[in-house]
Protein backbone atom coordinates (compact mmCIF):
# COMPACT_ATOMS: atom_id res chain seq x y z
CA UNK A 1 0.00 0.00 0.00
CA UNK A 2 1.58 3.74 -0.62
CA UNK A 3 0.93 6.68 0.82
CA UNK A 4 0.89 9.55 -0.51
CA UNK A 5 1.57 13.18 2.10
CA UNK A 6 4.18 15.76 2.34
CA UNK A 7 7.11 16.03 4.03
CA UNK A 8 8.28 19.25 5.19
CA UNK A 9 10.30 19.91 2.77
CA UNK A 10 7.35 19.30 0.05
CA UNK A 11 8.45 16.17 -1.39
CA UNK A 12 6.52 12.95 -0.87
CA UNK A 13 7.40 10.51 1.44
CA UNK A 14 8.82 7.30 0.43
CA UNK A 15 7.17 3.53 0.35
CA UNK A 16 6.67 2.43 3.74
CA UNK A 17 8.13 5.45 5.37
CA UNK A 18 5.76 4.30 8.55
CA UNK A 19 5.48 0.67 8.24
CA UNK A 20 2.16 -0.79 8.34
CA UNK A 21 0.44 2.52 9.61
CA UNK A 22 -2.13 3.88 6.58
CA UNK A 23 -4.37 7.34 8.27
CA UNK A 24 -4.42 9.66 11.10
CA UNK A 25 -7.75 9.11 12.98
CA UNK A 26 -9.43 11.75 15.39
CA UNK A 27 -9.77 9.57 18.72
CA UNK A 28 -12.82 12.08 19.32
CA UNK A 29 -15.36 12.35 16.33
CA UNK A 30 -13.54 9.61 13.97
CA UNK A 31 -12.45 11.39 11.15
CA UNK A 32 -9.71 10.90 9.13
CA UNK A 33 -6.57 12.13 7.33
CA UNK A 34 -3.35 11.34 5.60
CA UNK A 35 -0.31 10.26 7.61
CA UNK A 36 2.00 13.57 8.41
CA UNK A 37 3.05 16.14 10.77
CA UNK A 38 -0.14 16.92 12.27
CA UNK A 39 -1.82 16.18 15.92
CA UNK A 40 -4.68 17.79 16.37
CA UNK A 41 -8.32 16.81 14.04
CA UNK A 42 -9.34 19.60 11.64
CA UNK A 43 -12.74 18.77 12.77
CA UNK A 44 -13.02 18.97 16.47
CA UNK A 45 -9.53 19.97 17.55
CA UNK A 46 -9.48 16.39 19.15
CA UNK A 47 -6.27 14.41 19.24
CA UNK A 48 -5.00 12.09 15.94
CA UNK A 49 -3.83 8.63 16.75
CA UNK A 50 -1.96 6.26 13.63
CA UNK A 51 -4.49 3.43 12.40
CA UNK A 52 -2.55 0.47 10.76
CA UNK A 53 -3.12 -2.67 8.95
CA UNK A 54 -1.19 -5.18 10.76
CA UNK A 55 0.55 -8.07 8.60
CA UNK A 56 -0.25 -11.14 10.32
CA UNK A 57 2.71 -11.96 12.95
CA UNK A 58 3.91 -15.14 14.68
CA UNK A 59 5.40 -14.95 18.41
CA UNK A 60 8.92 -16.54 16.92
CA UNK A 61 8.82 -14.02 14.42
CA UNK A 62 9.18 -10.95 17.41
CA UNK A 63 11.06 -13.12 19.17
CA UNK A 64 13.72 -13.35 16.29
CA UNK A 65 14.22 -9.52 16.19
CA UNK A 66 16.40 -7.26 18.71
CA UNK A 67 16.70 -6.96 22.46
CA UNK A 68 14.93 -3.70 21.78
CA UNK A 69 11.49 -1.79 20.85
CA UNK A 70 12.37 -2.52 17.08
CA UNK A 71 11.45 -6.21 17.49
CA UNK A 72 8.34 -4.41 17.54
CA UNK A 73 8.50 -2.87 14.42
CA UNK A 74 5.86 -4.44 12.67
CA UNK A 75 3.48 -3.16 15.02
CA UNK A 76 5.12 0.88 14.70
CA UNK A 77 4.61 3.53 12.56
CA UNK A 78 8.28 3.08 11.36
CA UNK A 79 9.89 1.83 7.89
CA UNK A 80 10.92 -1.94 8.16
CA UNK A 81 14.97 -0.44 7.38
CA UNK A 82 14.84 1.61 11.25
CA UNK A 83 17.53 -0.44 12.48
CA UNK A 84 19.50 1.08 9.52
CA UNK A 85 19.04 4.70 11.06
CA UNK A 86 21.75 5.34 14.06
CA UNK A 87 19.70 5.40 17.08
CA UNK A 88 19.84 4.72 21.03
CA UNK A 89 18.27 1.22 20.35
CA UNK A 90 15.84 2.03 23.77
CA UNK A 91 13.48 -0.79 25.27
CA UNK A 92 13.21 -4.46 25.99
CA UNK A 93 14.33 -3.65 29.67
CA UNK A 94 14.06 -6.02 32.37
CA UNK A 95 10.74 -6.79 33.91
CA UNK A 96 12.14 -7.89 37.59
CA UNK A 97 10.17 -10.15 40.38
CA UNK A 98 9.36 -7.87 43.34
CA UNK A 99 9.18 -10.61 45.92
CA UNK A 100 10.54 -8.43 48.97
CA UNK A 101 8.40 -5.29 47.96
CA UNK A 102 5.12 -7.90 47.70
CA UNK A 103 5.81 -9.92 50.98
CA UNK A 104 5.93 -5.93 52.20
CA UNK A 105 2.55 -5.27 50.91
CA UNK A 106 0.86 -8.41 51.56
CA UNK A 107 0.95 -9.02 47.81
CA UNK A 108 0.71 -12.34 45.83
CA UNK A 109 2.97 -11.55 42.91
CA UNK A 110 4.21 -8.48 41.45
CA UNK A 111 6.27 -7.80 39.04
CA UNK A 112 8.40 -4.43 38.06
CA UNK A 113 9.04 -3.29 34.71
CA UNK A 114 11.96 -1.22 35.22
CA UNK A 115 12.68 1.26 32.59
CA UNK A 116 15.16 3.24 34.77
CA UNK A 117 17.57 1.17 32.48
CA UNK A 118 17.01 2.75 28.97
CA UNK A 119 19.36 5.03 26.90
CA UNK A 120 18.37 8.36 29.31
CA UNK A 121 17.64 6.28 32.03
CA UNK A 122 13.81 6.97 31.30
CA UNK A 123 10.86 5.46 29.56
CA UNK A 124 10.79 8.53 27.27
CA UNK A 125 13.86 6.62 25.11
CA UNK A 126 10.98 4.73 23.14
CA UNK A 127 8.62 7.43 21.98
CA UNK A 128 11.22 9.57 21.38
CA UNK A 129 12.36 6.87 18.74
CA UNK A 130 9.27 6.13 17.09
CA UNK A 131 9.08 10.24 16.90
CA UNK A 132 12.80 10.41 15.39
CA UNK A 133 12.27 8.44 12.87
CA UNK A 134 8.92 10.58 11.56
CA UNK A 135 10.77 12.97 11.33
CA UNK A 136 13.21 11.39 9.59
CA UNK A 137 11.08 10.67 6.98
CA UNK A 138 9.24 13.86 6.88
CA UNK A 139 12.92 15.51 6.45
CA UNK A 140 12.23 17.94 9.34
CA UNK A 141 15.41 19.71 10.17
CA UNK A 142 14.73 20.54 13.81
CA UNK A 143 14.12 17.85 16.15
CA UNK A 144 12.48 20.09 19.61
CA UNK A 145 10.23 19.12 22.28
CA UNK A 146 8.74 21.20 25.43
CA UNK A 147 9.34 18.88 28.33
CA UNK A 148 9.71 18.63 32.02
CA UNK A 149 12.87 16.76 32.33
CA UNK A 150 12.77 13.24 31.09
CA UNK A 151 12.14 13.93 27.54
CA UNK A 152 14.41 17.02 26.86
CA UNK A 153 17.16 14.56 27.96
CA UNK A 154 15.84 12.02 25.66
CA UNK A 155 15.09 13.98 22.46
CA UNK A 156 18.90 15.30 22.92
CA UNK A 157 20.64 12.15 22.86
CA UNK A 158 18.95 10.89 20.42
CA UNK A 159 18.87 13.91 18.32
CA UNK A 160 22.78 13.96 18.85
CA UNK A 161 23.31 10.07 17.75
CA UNK A 162 21.00 10.98 14.66
CA UNK A 163 23.11 13.78 13.39
CA UNK A 164 20.04 16.23 13.54
CA UNK A 165 19.99 19.78 15.28
CA UNK A 166 17.91 19.52 18.29
CA UNK A 167 16.13 22.33 20.88
CA UNK A 168 14.86 21.28 23.84
CA UNK A 169 12.47 23.62 25.98
CA UNK A 170 12.28 23.28 29.84
CA UNK A 171 10.51 25.31 32.53
CA UNK A 172 13.99 27.17 34.25
CA UNK A 173 13.25 25.77 37.88
CA UNK A 174 14.06 22.23 36.60
CA UNK A 175 15.84 20.11 38.29
CA UNK A 176 19.98 20.82 37.85
CA UNK A 177 20.24 17.05 36.61
CA UNK A 178 17.74 16.51 34.61
CA UNK A 179 19.09 20.39 33.08
CA UNK A 180 22.48 19.60 32.52
CA UNK A 181 21.23 15.90 31.41
CA UNK A 182 19.87 17.63 28.62
CA UNK A 183 22.58 20.15 28.18
CA UNK A 184 25.42 17.57 27.89
CA UNK A 185 24.12 16.56 24.56
CA UNK A 186 22.95 19.87 22.87
CA UNK A 187 23.59 23.67 23.21
CA UNK A 188 20.32 24.33 22.38
CA UNK A 189 18.31 23.76 25.88
CA UNK A 190 15.95 26.83 26.49
CA UNK A 191 14.59 27.47 30.13
CA UNK A 192 11.39 28.66 30.31
CA UNK A 193 10.07 31.06 32.92
CA UNK A 194 6.86 29.31 33.75
CA UNK A 195 5.27 25.88 34.32
CA UNK A 196 5.34 22.87 31.78
CA UNK A 197 2.12 23.90 30.74
CA UNK A 198 3.20 27.41 29.41
CA UNK A 199 6.66 25.63 28.25
CA UNK A 200 4.13 23.14 26.13
CA UNK A 201 1.86 26.05 25.03
CA UNK A 202 4.67 27.95 23.44
CA UNK A 203 6.13 24.82 22.11
CA UNK A 204 2.71 24.41 20.19
CA UNK A 205 3.29 28.39 18.73
CA UNK A 206 6.68 27.47 17.90
CA UNK A 207 5.41 24.04 16.37
CA UNK A 208 3.05 26.65 14.46
CA UNK A 209 5.17 28.77 13.26
CA UNK A 210 8.34 27.44 12.42
CA UNK A 211 8.73 25.12 9.02
CA UNK A 212 10.81 21.88 9.54
CA UNK A 213 10.65 21.54 13.61
CA UNK A 214 9.47 18.15 14.73
CA UNK A 215 7.93 18.52 18.09
CA UNK A 216 8.26 15.23 19.01
CA UNK A 217 5.24 15.32 21.60
CA UNK A 218 3.57 18.15 19.47
CA UNK A 219 2.99 18.03 15.61
CA UNK A 220 4.42 14.26 15.55
CA UNK A 221 2.71 13.21 18.96
CA UNK A 222 0.73 10.27 16.90
CA UNK A 223 3.93 8.63 15.86
CA UNK A 224 5.82 9.64 18.79
CA UNK A 225 2.44 8.23 21.21
CA UNK A 226 2.60 4.78 19.62
CA UNK A 227 6.38 3.90 21.45
CA UNK A 228 4.93 3.30 24.78
CA UNK A 229 2.68 0.67 23.02
CA UNK A 230 6.33 -1.22 23.33
CA UNK A 231 5.87 -1.30 27.29
CA UNK A 232 2.89 -3.25 26.98
CA UNK A 233 4.02 -5.92 24.06
CA UNK A 234 7.43 -6.41 26.38
CA UNK A 235 5.79 -7.06 29.53
CA UNK A 236 3.48 -9.66 27.99
CA UNK A 237 6.50 -11.19 25.75
CA UNK A 238 8.21 -11.57 28.77
CA UNK A 239 5.64 -12.79 31.16
CA UNK A 240 5.45 -15.35 28.89
CA UNK A 241 3.59 -14.10 26.09
CA UNK A 242 0.50 -13.67 28.67
CA UNK A 243 -1.48 -10.69 30.19
CA UNK A 244 -1.10 -9.72 33.82
CA UNK A 245 -4.10 -9.54 35.84
CA UNK A 246 -3.50 -5.96 37.25
CA UNK A 247 -1.05 -2.98 35.90
CA UNK A 248 -0.44 0.49 37.67
CA UNK A 249 0.62 2.84 35.71
CA UNK A 250 2.14 7.13 36.46
CA UNK A 251 -0.36 9.73 34.86
CA UNK A 252 0.99 13.28 33.49
CA UNK A 253 -0.64 13.24 29.89
CA UNK A 254 -2.35 10.05 30.54
CA UNK A 255 -0.67 9.14 26.86
CA UNK A 256 1.11 5.91 28.25
CA UNK A 257 -1.55 4.13 30.28
CA UNK A 258 -3.54 4.62 27.13
CA UNK A 259 -1.32 2.81 25.21
CA UNK A 260 -0.49 0.27 27.45
CA UNK A 261 -4.10 -0.80 27.02
CA UNK A 262 -3.94 -0.36 23.80
CA UNK A 263 -1.14 -2.71 23.06
CA UNK A 264 -2.35 -5.20 25.21
CA UNK A 265 -5.59 -5.43 22.93
CA UNK A 266 -3.62 -5.23 19.59
CA UNK A 267 -1.68 -8.15 21.15
CA UNK A 268 -5.25 -10.23 21.60
CA UNK A 269 -6.61 -9.26 18.22
CA UNK A 270 -3.47 -10.22 16.40
CA UNK A 271 -3.66 -13.69 18.24
CA UNK A 272 -0.18 -13.22 20.54
CA UNK A 273 -1.81 -13.65 23.66
CA UNK A 274 -5.03 -14.75 25.25
CA UNK A 275 -7.82 -12.09 25.87
CA UNK A 276 -8.11 -12.30 29.68
CA UNK A 277 -9.29 -9.04 31.95
CA UNK A 278 -6.62 -6.85 33.04
CA UNK A 279 -7.39 -4.11 35.65
CA UNK A 280 -5.49 -0.78 34.83
CA UNK A 281 -4.66 1.87 37.93
CA UNK A 282 -3.64 5.26 37.15
CA UNK A 283 -0.95 6.71 39.72
CA UNK A 284 -1.05 10.95 40.69
CA UNK A 285 0.68 12.69 42.92
CA UNK A 286 -2.09 14.67 45.40
CA UNK A 287 -0.55 17.65 44.05
CA UNK A 288 -1.29 17.46 40.30
CA UNK A 289 -4.28 15.16 40.22
CA UNK A 290 -7.11 16.54 37.95
CA UNK A 291 -7.60 12.84 36.77
CA UNK A 292 -7.65 10.86 40.12
CA UNK A 293 -10.13 13.97 41.32
CA UNK A 294 -12.46 13.41 38.47
CA UNK A 295 -11.79 9.15 38.75
CA UNK A 296 -12.95 10.00 42.39
CA UNK A 297 -15.72 12.20 42.01
CA UNK A 298 -16.97 10.50 38.86
CA UNK A 299 -16.65 12.81 36.03
CA UNK A 300 -16.92 12.60 32.66
CA UNK A 301 -14.57 15.84 31.93
CA UNK A 302 -11.18 17.03 33.63
CA UNK A 303 -10.68 20.18 35.60
CA UNK A 304 -7.20 21.76 34.88
CA UNK A 305 -5.17 22.17 38.05
CA UNK A 306 -1.96 24.37 38.35
CA UNK A 307 0.57 21.78 39.65
CA UNK A 308 2.00 21.88 42.62
CA UNK A 309 4.18 18.48 43.69
CA UNK A 310 7.94 17.35 43.86
CA UNK A 311 6.98 14.77 41.13
CA UNK A 312 7.44 17.11 38.22
CA UNK A 313 7.52 14.33 35.72
CA UNK A 314 3.88 13.97 36.45
CA UNK A 315 3.21 17.78 36.52
CA UNK A 316 0.95 18.22 33.63
CA UNK A 317 -2.06 20.09 34.85
CA UNK A 318 -4.50 20.06 31.21
CA UNK A 319 -3.73 16.18 30.23
CA UNK A 320 -5.81 16.11 27.10
CA UNK A 321 -5.62 12.49 27.41
CA UNK A 322 -6.82 12.53 30.70
CA UNK A 323 -10.74 11.60 29.55
CA UNK A 324 -9.40 8.71 27.78
CA UNK A 325 -7.64 7.78 31.30
CA UNK A 326 -10.89 7.81 32.86
CA UNK A 327 -13.10 5.75 30.05
CA UNK A 328 -10.13 2.41 30.55
CA UNK A 329 -9.63 2.81 34.10
CA UNK A 330 -13.39 2.77 34.50
CA UNK A 331 -13.84 0.06 31.78
CA UNK A 332 -11.05 -2.26 33.08
CA UNK A 333 -12.70 -2.09 36.72
CA UNK A 334 -9.28 -0.19 37.87
CA UNK A 335 -8.88 2.59 40.08
CA UNK A 336 -7.30 5.77 39.77
CA UNK A 337 -5.09 7.36 43.27
CA UNK A 338 -2.82 9.95 44.24
CA UNK A 339 -0.64 10.62 47.39
CA UNK A 340 1.27 12.90 49.16
CA UNK A 341 4.41 13.99 48.25
CA UNK A 342 5.84 12.39 51.53
CA UNK A 343 4.41 9.65 50.13
CA UNK A 344 5.93 9.61 47.25
CA UNK A 345 9.25 9.98 48.68
CA UNK A 346 8.48 6.93 51.33
CA UNK A 347 7.75 4.87 48.44
CA UNK A 348 10.91 5.35 46.44
CA UNK A 349 12.87 4.35 50.00
CA UNK A 350 10.73 1.31 50.06
CA UNK A 351 11.10 0.00 46.41
CA UNK A 352 14.67 0.47 46.97
CA UNK A 353 15.19 -0.97 50.00
CA UNK A 354 12.78 -3.83 49.06
CA UNK A 355 14.08 -4.39 45.57
CA UNK A 356 17.53 -2.30 45.35
CA UNK A 357 15.45 -0.09 42.03
CA UNK A 358 16.06 3.34 42.52
CA UNK A 359 13.24 5.42 41.16
CA UNK A 360 12.52 8.53 40.55
CA UNK A 361 9.47 10.79 41.86
CA UNK A 362 7.15 9.30 39.27
CA UNK A 363 7.83 6.11 39.93
CA UNK A 364 7.67 6.83 43.58
CA UNK A 365 4.09 8.25 42.68
CA UNK A 366 3.41 4.69 41.17
CA UNK A 367 4.94 2.55 43.94
CA UNK A 368 3.43 4.62 47.10
CA UNK A 369 -0.08 4.67 44.70
CA UNK A 370 -0.15 0.92 44.18
CA UNK A 371 0.57 0.50 48.15
CA UNK A 372 -2.74 3.45 48.57
CA UNK A 373 -4.72 0.88 46.41
CA UNK A 374 -4.12 -1.94 48.48
CA UNK A 375 -4.85 -0.41 51.39
CA UNK A 376 -8.14 0.66 50.48
CA UNK A 377 -8.94 -2.45 48.76
CA UNK A 378 -9.50 -1.41 45.49
CA UNK A 379 -6.31 -3.59 44.30
CA UNK A 380 -6.81 -6.97 44.38
CA UNK A 381 -3.84 -8.57 46.64
CA UNK A 382 -4.27 -12.01 45.00
CA UNK A 383 -4.12 -10.91 41.50
CA UNK A 384 -1.10 -10.89 39.31
CA UNK A 385 0.65 -7.13 39.38
CA UNK A 386 3.10 -5.16 37.36
CA UNK A 387 4.26 -1.58 38.35
CA UNK A 388 6.05 0.77 35.79
CA UNK A 389 9.26 2.08 36.97
CA UNK A 390 9.44 5.02 34.16
CA UNK A 391 12.18 6.58 35.13
CA UNK A 392 15.74 6.18 37.22
CA UNK A 393 16.38 8.18 40.72
CA UNK A 394 19.48 9.50 39.73
CA UNK A 395 16.99 12.33 38.04
CA UNK A 396 15.53 13.44 41.24
CA UNK A 397 18.05 13.17 43.99
CA UNK A 398 16.78 16.25 45.63
CA UNK A 399 13.15 14.58 46.32
CA UNK A 400 14.87 12.12 48.84
CA UNK A 401 18.62 14.10 49.51
CA UNK A 402 16.63 14.77 53.23
CA UNK A 403 15.20 11.09 53.85
CA UNK A 404 18.27 9.52 53.95
CA UNK A 405 21.87 9.33 54.25
CA UNK A 406 24.97 7.79 56.70
CA UNK A 407 23.53 6.11 59.97
CA UNK A 408 26.75 7.21 61.20
CA UNK A 409 29.95 9.10 60.85
CA UNK A 410 32.93 7.73 62.85
CA UNK A 411 36.15 7.78 63.68
CA UNK A 412 38.12 5.50 61.75
CA UNK A 413 38.81 3.31 64.87
CA UNK A 414 36.98 -0.35 66.04
CA UNK A 415 36.10 1.17 68.95
CA UNK A 416 33.82 3.96 67.17
CA UNK A 417 32.45 1.23 64.75
CA UNK A 418 30.84 -0.86 67.56
CA UNK A 419 30.12 2.37 69.82
CA UNK A 420 27.88 3.35 66.65
CA UNK A 421 25.64 -0.06 67.04
CA UNK A 422 25.83 -0.86 63.08
CA UNK A 423 26.96 -4.36 63.71
CA UNK B 1 -13.15 47.58 22.30
CA UNK B 2 -9.95 46.65 20.43
CA UNK B 3 -8.66 42.55 20.95
CA UNK B 4 -5.71 41.10 19.15
CA UNK B 5 -6.36 37.45 18.79
CA UNK B 6 -3.83 34.85 17.72
CA UNK B 7 -5.06 32.07 15.41
CA UNK B 8 -3.78 28.85 15.81
CA UNK B 9 -2.24 27.18 12.48
CA UNK B 10 -5.38 24.59 12.11
CA UNK B 11 -7.66 27.67 11.73
CA UNK B 12 -5.90 29.81 9.58
CA UNK B 13 -7.73 28.46 6.64
CA UNK B 14 -10.55 30.66 7.57
CA UNK B 15 -8.73 33.99 8.15
CA UNK B 16 -6.58 33.46 5.02
CA UNK B 17 -3.35 32.79 6.87
CA UNK B 18 -3.21 35.36 8.87
CA UNK B 19 -1.74 34.32 12.91
CA UNK B 20 -2.58 37.18 14.30
CA UNK B 21 -6.39 39.22 13.56
CA UNK B 22 -8.63 41.69 15.26
CA UNK B 23 -11.17 41.39 16.70
CA UNK B 24 -14.33 43.40 19.10
CA UNK B 25 -15.87 42.66 22.30
CA UNK B 26 -15.92 42.84 25.59
CA UNK B 27 -16.48 39.36 26.94
CA UNK B 28 -14.69 36.39 25.15
CA UNK B 29 -17.92 35.37 23.53
CA UNK B 30 -18.80 39.07 21.83
CA UNK B 31 -14.97 38.06 20.44
CA UNK B 32 -16.12 35.38 19.01
CA UNK B 33 -18.75 36.65 17.57
CA UNK B 34 -17.07 38.98 16.29
CA UNK B 35 -14.36 36.76 14.83
CA UNK B 36 -17.22 35.30 13.05
CA UNK B 37 -18.71 38.10 11.49
CA UNK B 38 -15.64 38.42 9.90
CA UNK B 39 -14.17 35.19 9.07
CA UNK B 40 -17.28 33.08 8.38
CA UNK B 41 -17.10 29.13 10.15
CA UNK B 42 -14.57 29.91 12.56
CA UNK B 43 -16.72 30.17 15.39
CA UNK B 44 -17.93 26.58 14.89
CA UNK B 45 -14.54 25.31 15.26
CA UNK B 46 -14.03 26.25 18.54
CA UNK B 47 -17.53 26.24 20.16
CA UNK B 48 -19.60 23.28 19.77
CA UNK B 49 -23.37 23.93 18.87
CA UNK B 50 -24.51 23.86 22.78
CA UNK B 51 -22.45 26.89 22.94
CA UNK B 52 -19.68 25.25 24.93
CA UNK B 53 -16.02 25.34 24.60
CA UNK B 54 -15.12 22.26 22.20
CA UNK B 55 -13.06 20.06 25.03
CA UNK B 56 -10.01 20.26 23.09
CA UNK B 57 -9.70 23.72 22.69
CA UNK B 58 -7.70 26.15 25.47
CA UNK B 59 -8.16 29.93 24.85
CA UNK B 60 -6.32 32.62 26.84
CA UNK B 61 -6.95 36.29 27.60
CA UNK B 62 -4.03 37.78 28.68
CA UNK B 63 -2.13 34.39 29.26
CA UNK B 64 -4.66 33.16 31.32
CA UNK B 65 -6.60 30.25 30.65
CA UNK B 66 -10.25 31.09 30.19
CA UNK B 67 -10.94 27.75 32.07
CA UNK B 68 -9.68 28.99 35.41
CA UNK B 69 -11.66 32.24 35.01
CA UNK B 70 -15.42 32.91 33.77
CA UNK B 71 -14.75 30.38 30.27
CA UNK B 72 -16.97 32.19 27.87
CA UNK B 73 -17.79 35.03 29.87
CA UNK B 74 -14.24 36.37 30.49
CA UNK B 75 -14.21 39.88 30.02
CA UNK B 76 -11.56 40.91 27.63
CA UNK B 77 -10.26 44.24 27.89
CA UNK B 78 -9.48 46.59 25.58
CA UNK B 79 -6.22 45.86 23.87
CA UNK B 80 -6.07 42.27 25.23
CA UNK B 81 -4.35 39.27 23.56
CA UNK B 82 -6.78 36.35 22.93
CA UNK B 83 -4.81 33.17 21.81
CA UNK B 84 -6.60 30.05 20.76
CA UNK B 85 -4.34 27.13 20.99
CA UNK B 86 -5.27 23.54 20.72
CA UNK B 87 -5.33 21.53 23.83
CA UNK B 88 -2.40 19.02 23.00
CA UNK B 89 -2.34 16.40 25.03
CA UNK B 90 0.94 17.40 27.00
CA UNK B 91 3.00 15.05 27.51
CA UNK B 92 6.55 15.77 28.82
Amino acid sequence: MSITAETSTGSTLREGAFGHATELACRECGSTQELGPYYVCRECFGPLEISYDFPAITREQIEAGPNNIWRYKALLPVPDDIEQSPNLEPGFTRLLRADNLARELGLTRLWVKDDSTNPTNSFKDRVVACALSAAREFGSKVFACPSTGNLANAVAAAGARAGIKTVVFIPSNLETPKQVNSAIYTENLVAVDGNYDDVNRLAGEIAGEEDGWAFVNVNVRPFYAEGSKTLGYEIAEQLGWRLPDQVVIPVASGSQLTKVHKAFRELVTLGLVEDKPVKIFGAQATGCSPVSEAFREGWDVIRPVRPDTIAKSLAIGNPADGVYVLDIVRETGGAIADISDDEVRDAIVLLARTEGIFTETAGGTTVGVLKKLIETGQLDTSLETVVINTGHGLKTLDAVTDLVGPAATIAPTYEAFTAAGIA
Amino acid sequence: MSINVRIPTILRTYTQEQSQVSAEGATLTDVLDSLESSFPGIKARVVDDEGKLRRFVNIYVAEEDVRFSKGLDTPTPDGSQVSIIPAVAGGC
